[in-house]
């Protein structure tokens, strides 16, 4: 296992910059995940600390030793494709012993090691298998197999589980995520799937247009988003954002529709500049006494294990999810309160506000 | 349903049947007239099979005329051929799929370009160069140009055949610890089979039958390929129809080996399960 390194990554393909200078630590044992939309950079940075794109300017240190100019076969990683490029004209145990017998090493080790690698996963009983007899899910486990047959100094994961379906994401997540626990290995993961990213993460690294947005473990990214971009892409609903403008006297923020709703405190922001409120689905209060505001009731999703009301106020689709069945009907007119301790403030460039 | 089923199916295996036999009705011509005897040639009239049949034209070819000799020649030219061009062409369609660099797309057009010309325009400076290099009249020569005029279609076909390799395979590999050439011997080239079983049949077929270079380039008996040696039963007075067709037929023989060797390869899809299906 190893500490990764990462300083100044940059990387451009022809004139057009893809990374814009990425400065990461990982911590030896640590699970990372770099999460972002599609084109973000995160596969690139990726792909690069695997050494199968050239880095344009910057370095990557692997375990102490700078690897720019290594080989993908000298840097001593592993990785788990999202194809899981397993090796079709060879068996499930061809395939894990594949880098064990490019190594040389003696074949009671590779035998011992692909028979305890495949005790872990579950794949006893496929040894003799080609890829092609294989169902999604195990063609998934070969891959991981091959990963962990050798104890490389850290593990990439390219979306490992977008090509599985939704139950059987769910089970191979939480195989990762116990595998890691037992092998404490350094791991690399990226997706652009936010649930994956909070569930499987010590740290979050969200990533937009080739620029690290924030970094910190999933609840910090979750309470206190660094900016708007990753207020938007972490949490499901997604957060409501609301435009309008700060008001110093009494500390409020200003709706387009002229409704007020108080923050509870001062922010270090000018009287009247324009501002986004933030409000995670989940805090909005339908119901009860002291609303802010009333509203009337647009939409109800009910999703089963709880419903999602969208509410016209505040000059907007307030959404607001409650873990109760029985809420408003459409028509409905509610009171809707935000508290204060819940609320987001970001200023016109998209940044927090303190 | 089933009624217009059945007849459909007939009327598919007809239509398959007829073609066969459009296309095989040649070669059955070969052999009828390979082992008609010489006085029955002409006097019979038309018909499916001779009288008699008899196996005195193929021993009169193996043991008075040349023919070993043109067969042997034309099997080193054609298998050398195949192989050059094969080896040649897989390590340029593997860098034209896999890489980019400086000069590709000129070298692709430049490729392109060499298959435009007729052949007929390219004999006489082809002549001009190989003849004070001493490669006229020798089977190196004729096996210099074949592979010449194979090689870039050759690799294009083998670049497709890559292109349909998910370059993650090697990434893999490369991951696993291989080089990138390894990483292409173990994991694609065995990946490659069907389309280097295509490229080999292609050429050495090619170069089989090629006549025009073969007839321009050798002059004596000893480096003549078949299809030069064919010509030799046409004299100025008459043509050996016999002897010629049992040449023929005899010459059939390798290449239905040889595609028999290969057709395992031809029909098999590797890369079935390699990644998410």
């Amino acid at each position: 296992m190893a500490s990764i390194d990462i300083t100044d990554i940059r990387k451009n393909y022809g004139a057009i910059p893809v990374l814009h200078g990425v400065d990461l630590t990982i911590r030896d044992g640590e699970f990372v995940v770099l999460v972002g939309p599609s084109g973000c950079g995160k596969s690139t940075l990726l792909r690069m600390i695997a050494g199968l794109e050239d880095i344009t300017a910057g370095e990557i240190q692997i375990g102490g030793i700078r690897v720019n100019d290594l080989q993908p076969k000298d840097r001593d990683i592993a990785m788990v494709f999202q194809s899981y490029a397993l090796y079709p004209h060879m068996t499930v145990a061809g395939n894990m012993s594949y880098s064990l017998r490019l190594r040389r090493a003696a074949k009671q080790v590779i035998a011992g090691k692909v028979a305890s690698a495949a005790a872990i996963l579950g794949l006893d009983t496929l040894l003799e298998r080609r890829p092609r007899a294989l169902s999604g899910g195990q063609r998934q486990r070969v891959a991981m197999g091959r990963a962990i047959v050798r104890a490389p100094k850290a593990f990439l994961f390219d979306e490992p589980l977008s090509n599985l379906d939704a139950r059987l994401r769910e089970t191979m997540r939480g195989e990762i995520k116990r595998l890691h626990q037992s092998l404490g290995a350094t791991s690399i993961y990226v997706t652009h799937d936010q649930i994956e990213a909070m569930t499987l993460a010590d740290r979050i690294v969200a990533m937009n247009a080739g620029l690290v947005q924030q970094v910190g473990s999933p609840l910090d990214l979750y309470d206190r988003p660094a900016n708007l971009f990753v207020a938007g892409f972490i949490g499901s609903p997604a957060m409501n954002m609301l435009g309008g403008t700060y008001r110093a006297a009494d500390a409020a923020f200003v709706a387009h529709d002229n409704s007020v709703v108080p923050l509870g405190r001062a922010y270090g922001c000018a009287d009247g500049a324009a501002v986004t409120l933030g409000i995670r689905p989940e805090h909005v209060v339908v119901g009860g006494a002291g609303g802010h505001v009333t509203a009337p009731v647009d939409l109800v999703e009910p999703t089963g294990f709880g419903t999602i009301l969208h509410l016209r106020a505040l000059g907007t689709d307030l959404k607001a999810f409650t873990l109760e069945r029985k809420t408003a009907q459409v028509g409905e007119t509610t009171s809707v309160a935000l508290p204060p301790d819940r609320l987001h403030l970001f200023d016109a460039a998209g940044s927090r506000l303190s | 349903m089933t009624r217009r089923f059945i007849l459909g199916t007939v009327a598919h295996r007809l239509a398959i049947l007829v073609y066969i036999i459009f296309a095989l009705f040649p070669l059955y011509w070969l052999l009828k007239v390979s082992v008609t005897p010489n006085d029955l040639l002409y006097s019979e009239g038309v018909r499916m099979w001779p009288s008699r049949a008899g196996l005195e034209h193929y021993i009169f070819v193996l043991e008075h005329s040349d023919f070993p000799k043109f067969f042997k020649n034309s099997v080193i030219v054609s298998a050398s051929t195949a192989f050059i061009v094969t080896i040649l062409a897989s390590l340029a369609g593997y860098a034209l799929s896999r890489f980019t660099f400086r000069g590709k797309y000129w070298i692709v057009v430049l490729m392109l370009l060499t298959q435009m010309f007729p052949l007929v325009m390219l004999v006489a400076p082809i002549f001009k160069m190989l003849s004070p290099l001493g490669l006229t009249n020798s089977l190196g020569g004729l096996i210099l140009v074949y592979v010449a005029f194979n090689v870039p279609f050759a690799t294009f076909l083998m670049q497709s055949f890559f292109d349909g390799i998910p370059k993650d395979l090697e990434e893999a590999a490369m991951i696993d610890g291989a080089t990138r050439f390894r990483a292409f011997r173990q994991i694609i080239l065995p990946l490659t089979l069907p389309g280097i079983a295509a490229t080999l049949g292609f050429v050495f077929t090619a170069a089989w039958s090629e006549l025009l270079f073969a007839l321009m380039l050798i002059s004596g008996a000893d480096a003549s390929t078949f299809p030069v040696g064919l010509l030799s039963f046409v004299s100025k007075f008459s043509v050996d129809f016999g002897q010629m067709m049992a040449a023929g037929v005899m010459a059939l023989i390798p290449a239905c080996l040889f595609f028999l060797l290969i057709q395992r390869y031809l029909v098999q899809g590797l890369t079935a399960g390699a990644v998410k299906g």
